[in-house]
């Protein structure tokens, strides 16, 4: 691999010259294994808010993990076999827990305003999340493929219609809105995930307003207690 | 690890004015906190939670309306959606983008209409689509056959006069039924209709709706439109709770929970001026999508931004901290 030096000076280190090289100096310094995986936390992080952080992401695997099982016996599936029917069930389930844990979140990182020192993108990853799960979900209901698609199709059609989207996003196309819910919806939804969680262990756990001084950064002329 | 005994009392001060590293990371006291572990506990339990509401519960699976079991159970209602098909005025045939050119049917907000801008991308003939292309591709009934070829060799005006003149004497008839229809001139409707009517009962026209010349079809579109426009999938809907005025929209069919984050999305449709516009639709999307952005942006705006440090609920999520560092009397 070819290495350059550093322009800052001759001391400096050494910068790789490919792309990978780049990607992974670039990962590794945004992201140094312990800040990853960390095994310690501020010792602010002590309430049982932030379970629901994880929670949220438990309950994503499970939706994740019983919507594979619903993918691999197709659409039909649970109309005819029982357990099929409990495994929607489960999936059901699993997303009204990740929805209820979500909205806990969200509300708790807003009066924790967990946006503050340059946490901005985090929280506006964690919403726009939010959002993409919303719509995952209501193409889960118009999938179902039963009285209750229905009803939601042809009810939502007007909304979806009345602003253009419905000529494009047609939610009585049960293909279409398969593809939507199983494919791209949740692609997009895991990415945004990610790219939240890795912002979460980028800037941190957003501090508490009001800090003790034991707690702040040691000035020069200060000495650590 | 360090402890996380009581501090000595001393000033606290506001994050925000206290200096702090410039990439905003925690420069004070940590304590051991084992994430992996967090997560492997939080998935088993939620896994296992949503196993005992699934065992507990199972799931809601209404059985769907198809046009066999609509024209079975309701056939006035069927043959009165279908009278509306064919002379141009049911819900669809009247709708505008994207599914018919009908002028000045498309909602706006204020002098735009995103609607028509998006134009006809599902173009759909209520008469031809819903009523005389199934009928002519189920041939089999001579009488249904003779009454398609004078419709057929009818000119539009006819057609209009024959259809509408049916469809505004099966509204007056007692109970819509079209065995009570006055003596009319009609032409070959009431005998088409009657016949769609057989198709429908015999299960021939969900078929035929759905796949208009193709073997493979995935889109519902043309069946749920013709269901929708009549009154029994409606009826259906509110006895289940799922209609507009019921805050259907956030509802499941029986007692299971539905999609309860879409409370503010149902909340507009309840109160004026959206309950009363003829363009509630885009409008709510519009107060939606204002919303929604908001949301995302409240870390930008000011005022919202401050509402967190004006209503001090992070003292109870603090409250170990603040407690242990004497902030809570600050």
């Amino acid at each position: 691999m070819t290495l350059l030096e550093d322009p800052t000076g001759p001391q400096g280190p050494l910068r790789a010259a490919t792309w990978t090289g780049r990607l992974r100096d670039r990962a590794t310094k945004s992201f140094p294994p312990e800040q990853l995986l960390p095994d310690r936390q501020p010792i602010y992080v002590a309430s049982w808010i932030y379970v629901f952080g994880v929670a949220t992401i438990a309950a994503f695997l499970v939706v994740l993990a019983t919507g594979t099982l619903l993918a691999v016996q197709g659409p039909q599936w649970w109309h005819r076999s029982g357990t099929g029917h409990y495994v929607n069930s489960l999936h059901l389930w699993s997303v009204e827990l990740f929805m209820a844990f979500m909205v806990i979140h969200l509300w708790g990182k807003f009066w924790m305003a967990a946006w503050r020192g340059k946490r901005a993108m985090t929280w506006v990853t964690g919403a726009v999340c939010f959002f993409g799960s919303i719509g995952t979900a209501f193409t889960g209901y118009l999938v179902q493929s039963n009285f209750d698609s229905q009803f939601i199709s042809t009810q939502a059609k007007d909304g979806l219609n009345s602003v253009g989207i419905g000529s494009r996003f047609n939610v009585m196309d049960f293909g279409q809105m398969l593809m939507w819910h199983i494919f791209l919806l949740p692609l997009i939804v895991g990415a945004v995930v990610l790219v939240h969680v890795l912002q979460v262990r980028r800037r941190g756990v957003v501090p508490p307003f009001l800090v003790h001084p034991i707690d702040l950064p040691a000035a020069p002329d200060r000495a650590r207690p | 690890m360090t402890t996380t005994a009581p501090v000595a009392s001393s000033p606290v001060v506001r994050a925000e004015r206290a200096p702090q590293p410039s990439d905003g990371s925690w420069q004070g006291r940590n304590r051991e906190y084992d994430l992996l572990k967090e997560f492997v506990v939080a998935l088993v339990v939620v896994a296992l939670l949503a196993a005992g509401l699934a065992a507990l519960f199972s799931s809601p699976d209404e059985h769907q309306v198809t046009l066999t079991s609509w024209s079975t159970a309701a056939p006035t209602d069927f043959v009165a959606t279908a009278a509306t098909e064919l002379d141009g005025t049911s819900g669809t045939a009247t709708y505008g983008a994207p599914y018919t050119r009908t002028p000045d049917a498309a909602q706006k907000i204020g002098p735009v209409s995103l609607q028509h801008i998006a134009g006809v991308t599902h173009p759909i003939n209520t008469s031809t689509d819903f009523i005389t292309g199934p009928l002519a591709s189920l041939p089999g009934d001579p009488t249904v056959s003779a009454a398609l070829a004078q419709w057929t060799a009818a000119s539009a005006a006819q057609q209009q006069s024959w259809s509408g003149s049916y469809d505004a004497a099966l509204q007056k008839a007692a109970g819509n039924d079209p065995a009570k229809v006055a003596p009319g001139s009609y032409g070959p409707v009431p005998t088409m209709l009657t016949g769609l009517l057989r198709l429908a009962q015999a299960g021939r026209l969900d078929g035929a709706l759905l796949l208009q010349g193709s073997f493979y079809q995935t889109d519902y579109t043309k069946p749920l439109l013709f269901i929708a426009d009549g009154s029994y999938l409606a009826d259906k809907g509110g006895a289940e709770h799922l209609a507009g005025e019921q805050w259907g929209m956030m509802n499941e069919t029986g007692s299971y929970p539905g999609q309860a984050w879409l409370w503010l999305y149902t909340f507009w449709y309840q109160v004026k001026p959206f309950s009363t516009s003829g363009n509630a639709d885009a409008l709510v999307m519009v107060v939606m999508t204002v919303l929604s952005i908001g949301l995302i942006s409240v870390p930008f705006l000011p005022g919202i931004r401050s509402i967190p440090k004006w209503i001090p609920v992070h003292r109870i999520i603090w409250r170990d901290y603040y407690r242990n560092t004497g902030s809570s009397t600050s």
